[in-house]
């Protein structure tokens, strides 16, 4: 007898998926099977960086036996984006990236499409490229969208045509020019980091059927299924109702397979192959360049804090290299700079944050939307602050990294910097706990050999979901004869455990076992409910919210039935275990049944009730856009979800290499929902947080890749791997999230990098601007600084 | 393309395929055969979500031709579990959770899974190691994986559950696949509350 839980939530029950997982029954895109008609894609991508195309002969490509169609630029003419329209679907007048999508080619194997992808000739007329953000923002640097003043844009986005800059977001409050005087230690720098890539272990996939009839299917590994089908609709103008988009298990997300990179070319390329499916896959080389990747970032910072150690004052300007198109990157922009004091309390700020056009892979989501990116330099700067604190202080007595961020880092009600008053959570709480874990302050282990040096560090941060005001979520509630329940959501399950999240948070509102619920997948926008895009780590909490209410209104059906029934008060009712009862008169009516048959009258006069359906939908209604010259708004954000790491470490002083012993990492998630799957998002998150700090995509002077695979690109390993990750959970409770829940999906990995850093100061006294933290770069830095100390 | 006809030995039943040359071990069994568990994530023995097994040892099923699998045995993920095959119907209808290896069931039991797409790989290389060694220690069993790539879990729950087999395994004699608590094959073995 399998054993039920009763009241699931905050409880620990195993994943809903793992069995599936476990045996290789789960069923990925690639996995689907299609039989002989299938056809495959290839892409014809751009050898330069910045091109204007003269001309496409596509003419021996199509005369390869076995290829069936080749699509252009001319063929498509249309753009496609979310925030920002500004991409073509194939490239018609110019390319922008070495790897921009020219042309497709279809044929009845992958590699005569690959060979017939090799005979396509296109002229290119090559133009200056720029790859900094801080250069490409200039008034002379070259062009890539002469255009973007006809793009479509979101109302809360700030392009500035006749350049380069996508986005331009202003947070302007109180006055810091009066504030630097008041300051006793101030800080300033400047720091950067590169692109770098999501690497889920499943690349991209796509099949697309456009059928004779107007009917449009694509199957597709995806973070957004209904966004994916909104804007490809869109695009390629094919009613909402006609698309079809199925999304069975991702391997691997991490905002990567967010909106819709690859997705609309298998489309476009079905398009001109009517009847037949069309396969596209990227390889792993594609996946690095040719999906989307972090955008790169120029961070130039200035805090100042008073005697006492509190902060007065920052100034920051953050230029994220964007890549070629920027539209989903435009509102990462915007999200650091409405975020941009990262998770403090400084009562003067001015932030200038802009997103600009590289000549580089496109810049999107990825795990904690620009937060990872200016916590790099803000962590950094805050030990720095602390640090220079102390020394001014007479006999050392100052303050510590940890005690500098309990003084000063966000709390509960305060009014933030866009002026909107900050949703409980409880910071401290979280530095207390990986302070305690990692043995803070206290006595140091000794390194573990003469030629290696330990280091502790310290990190906070903050994350707001970001994403236009309203997206919403729904979720159906359906019952079985033998009363278990089948939970509809169009929420994707990515590793990150929201579909056994939806069948715990359906348990518990209806009052049956865990046990007794399934999730339909896969998503499949022809049957699935709305969800906007499993993204932003808003599904917990928003998806939770709609599965809550449904489950609510199934309840609340069958209550008004077996109230009627026992002629009794719904109110004097409840359902346990899946029983109705009645406190009351102590009558139990099992649902088995009743939930779709109803219940007889009495002598079988009759009956009552019927199949029971809950629906359930959740939209946040109160975000409000915010001011274009100063980011001032009642409401800028649903919530934040805030949390702190610290780590423990050695640095091997003859090679230069880390190794990260201990990470220490507490969050505070409002409520734990399933406790064992938020610490496995701590712990999964900050080896992700921890390998980004090591990772760098890299490029020659003329804008190619020179490191697109798994070998040149290292990402953490089995043996790489700290010994140790302490996760901990703080439970302070959001007003509207389900049973007090928020997302901690994404916030996991966002301080690791900048932990990881001020240990390393810690353990050698060097800082580190720059991202990566590469061997190399250490080991030139210990001697650059063994010489110094030589000469002195 | 030539086109050869081999035999293979794949999860215990014996295949008769006509591959050609360039195939891989890979597009074999997705193709041929359908069993989708191995996994191509770089199709260049990069990242281990291909694993099986050949005559016992894990190989990357994308760096090996079909046609060298000729006369071998091969195991992958589908085969971990208790065959339902040539066992009678009470046997047969025996849910997952009780036809699991004490492996795959460590990996449900410690959250060892997250997004599922290295999985396959990652067990098959477990198995292989506690196959060789059934006591490995804790570098040993990171040392083995150091294939098989994984984003999401950050690999100590996946190492935790191979330690916990290797806890439970015999301190001598051949390791098996079989978990202590297996319920005894045969009638009576029906289990009956299907929720």
């Amino acid at each position: 007898m399998t054993q039920l839980t009763s009241d699931p939530v905050g409880k620990s029950v195993p994943r809903v998926d793992a069995y599936d997982k476990v045996t290789g029954a789960a069923i990925f895109v690639d996995d689907l099977q299609f039989g002989p008609g299938l056809y495959y894609g290839r892409l014809v991508r751009s050898p330069y960086a910045h091109a204007l195309i003269k001309k496409v002969d596509v003419s021996k490509a199509l005369e390869t036996p076995g290829v069936r169609a080749v699509v252009t630029g001319k063929d498509v003419p249309t753009r496609i984006g979310l925030y920002l329209i500004d991409r073509p679907v194939f490239a018609r007048d110019r390319v922008r990236y070495v790897g921009d999508p020219v042309a497709g080619v279809i044929a009845t194997s992958e590699e005569i499409a690959e060979q017939a992808a090799q005979l396509i000739v296109v002229e290119y007329e090559e133009l200056p490229a720029v790859f900094d953000p801080v250069e490409a923002a200039q008034p002379d640097a070259p062009l890539l969208h002469p255009d973007l003043g006809e793009y479509k844009v979101a109302n809360f986005i700030f392009p500035e045509p006749g350049t380069n800059i996508s986005e331009h977001f202003k947070l302007r409050k109180g006055d810091v020019e009066s504030a630097w005087p008041e300051c006793a230690a101030i800080v300033e720098d400047t720091f950067r980091l590169p692109q770098i890539q999501h690497v889920p272990l499943e690349p991209h996939v796509a099949v697309a059927l456009w059928e004779q009839t107007g009917q449009v299917t694509l199957w597709t590994s995806s973070q957004s299924p209904f966004a994916q089908r909104d804007l490809i609709a869109q695009s390629l103008n094919i009613p909402h109702g006609n698309l079809r988009v199925v999304s069975p298990y991702v391997g691997g997300g991490f905002g990567g397979k967010a909106g819709v990179s690859m997705e609309v070319y298998a489309v476009a390329m079905a398009r001109a192959v009517k009847g037949h499916a069309v396969k596209l896959r990227m390889t792993r080389e594609e996946e690095f360049i040719g999906t989307t990747v972090r955008q790169s970032l120029v961070a130039r910072t200035k805090i100042g804090c008073d005697a006492a150690g509190n902060l007065l004052a920052m100034e920051t300007q953050y230029y994220f290299g964007g890549g070629a198109y920027n539209d989903y990157g435009v509102n990462i922009a915007r999200a650091a700079g409405y975020s941009c004091t990262g998770p403090y309390n400084i009562p003067n700020v001015k932030g200038d944050s802009y997103c600009v056009y590289t000549n580089l892979p496109i810049g999107s989501a990825m795990r904690g939307f620009g937060m990872p990116e200016i916590h790099w330099g803000i962590e950094q700067i805050m030990d720095q602050l602390a640090e220079k604190l102390a020394l001014s202080k007479a006999e050392g007595i100052g303050m510590d990294g940890a005690e500098f961020r309990r003084r000063n880092c966000v709390k509960t009600g305060q009014t933030i910097l866009t002026g909107m008053k900050m949703t409980p959570i409880d910071l401290v709480a979280c530095i207390d706990r990986v302070t305690e874990a990692i043995g803070w302050g206290q006595d140091r282990p000794r390194p573990s050999a003469p030629h290696k040096r330990r280091g502790q560090g310290i990190a906070i941060m903050w994350k707001a979901p970001a994403m236009p005001p309203n997206p919403g979520s729904s979720a159906i509630v359906r019952f079985n004869e033998d009363a278990t329940v089948n939970v509809e959501i169009g929420a994707q399950e990515l590793g990150q455990g929201a579909f056994t999240v939806a069948a715990q948070v359906a348990a518990q509102a209806l009052g049956v076992p865990y046990e007794w619920v399934r999730v339909s997948a896969p998503v499949d926008t022809r049957y699935s409910p709305y969800e906007w895009q499993t993204v932003a780590s808003r599904i917990t909490w928003s998806m939770g919210n709609a599965v809550k209410a449904a489950a609510e209104d199934a309840r609340r059906q069958i209550l008004e039935i077996v109230a009627e029934h026992w002629s009794e008060h719904p109110d004097d009712l409840d359902i346990k275990d899946g029983k109705v009862i009645s406190y009351k008169s102590e009558r139990e009516q099992p649902l088995e049944n009743m939930v779709i048959y109803g219940l007889p009258n009495e002598d079988f006069e009759g009956w009552k009730g019927g199949p029971i359906v809950g629906h359930g939908r959740f939209m946040p209604t109160y975000v409000t856009n915010l001011d274009p010259e100063t980011g001032q708004g009642t409401r800028a954000v649903v919530h934040y979800t805030v949390g702190a790491q610290a780590v423990d470490l050695e640095v091997d002083t003859e090679t230069g290499q880390v190794e990260v012993l201990k990470i220490a990492s507490a969050y505070d998630v409002g409520k734990a929902i399933n406790p064992d799957l938020v610490l496995t998002q701590i712990e999964g998150g900050a080896v992700h947080g921890m390998s980004s700090a090591f990772e760098a995509l890299r490029f020659d002077e003329q804008g190619r890749p020179l490191n697109p695979s798994l070998v040149d690109y290292r990402i953490v390993t089995a043996v790489d791997a700290p010994q140790e990750i302490h996760g901990d959970i703080v439970e302070t409770p959001l007003e509207d999230g389900p049973w007090g829940a928020r997302g901690v999906g994404e916030h996991v990995m966002v301080q690791t990098a900048p932990a990881i850093a001020n240990a390393i100061n810690d353990a050698l006294g060097i800082r580190f601007n720059d991202l990566p933290l590469s061997a190399e770069k250490i080991f030139q830095a210990l001697q650059e600084s063994s010489n110094r100390y030589d000469q002195t | 393309m030539a086109v050869h006809s081999i035999s293979v030995t794949v999860n215990g039943g014996r295949e008769y395929l006509n591959v050609p040359s360039n195939m891989t071990l890979l597009e074999m069994l997705r193709e041929k055969l359908a069993l989708t568990g191995a996994k191509n994530g770089c199709s260049a023995g990069e990242c281990g979500a291909c694993t099986v097994l050949v005559d016992g040892e894990p190989v990357n099923s994308c760096m090996m031709l079909a046609v060298e699998a000729d006369g071998r045995e091969v195991t992958t993920v589908e085969g971990l579990a208790r065959s339902e095959t040539g066992q009678g119907i009470l046997e047969a209808d025996q849910s997952i959770e009780e036809r699991v290896s004490a492996l795959q069931e460590a990996f449900v039991e410690h959250n060892a899974v997250q997004c599922g797409f290295c999985t396959p790989g990652m067990l098959i290389s477990a198995y292989a190691l506690l196959e060789r060694n059934p006591h490995p220690t804790e570098q040993e069993i990171r040392e083995a994986l150091v294939g098989n790539l994984c984003r999401c879990t950050g690999y100590l729950r996946i190492i935790e559950a191979v330690q916990a087999v290797a806890r439970d395994a015999p301190e001598t004699g051949a390791w098996s696949l079989e978990r202590k608590d297996a319920p005894e094959t045969g009638a009576g073995s029906l289990k009956g509350d299907a929720k």
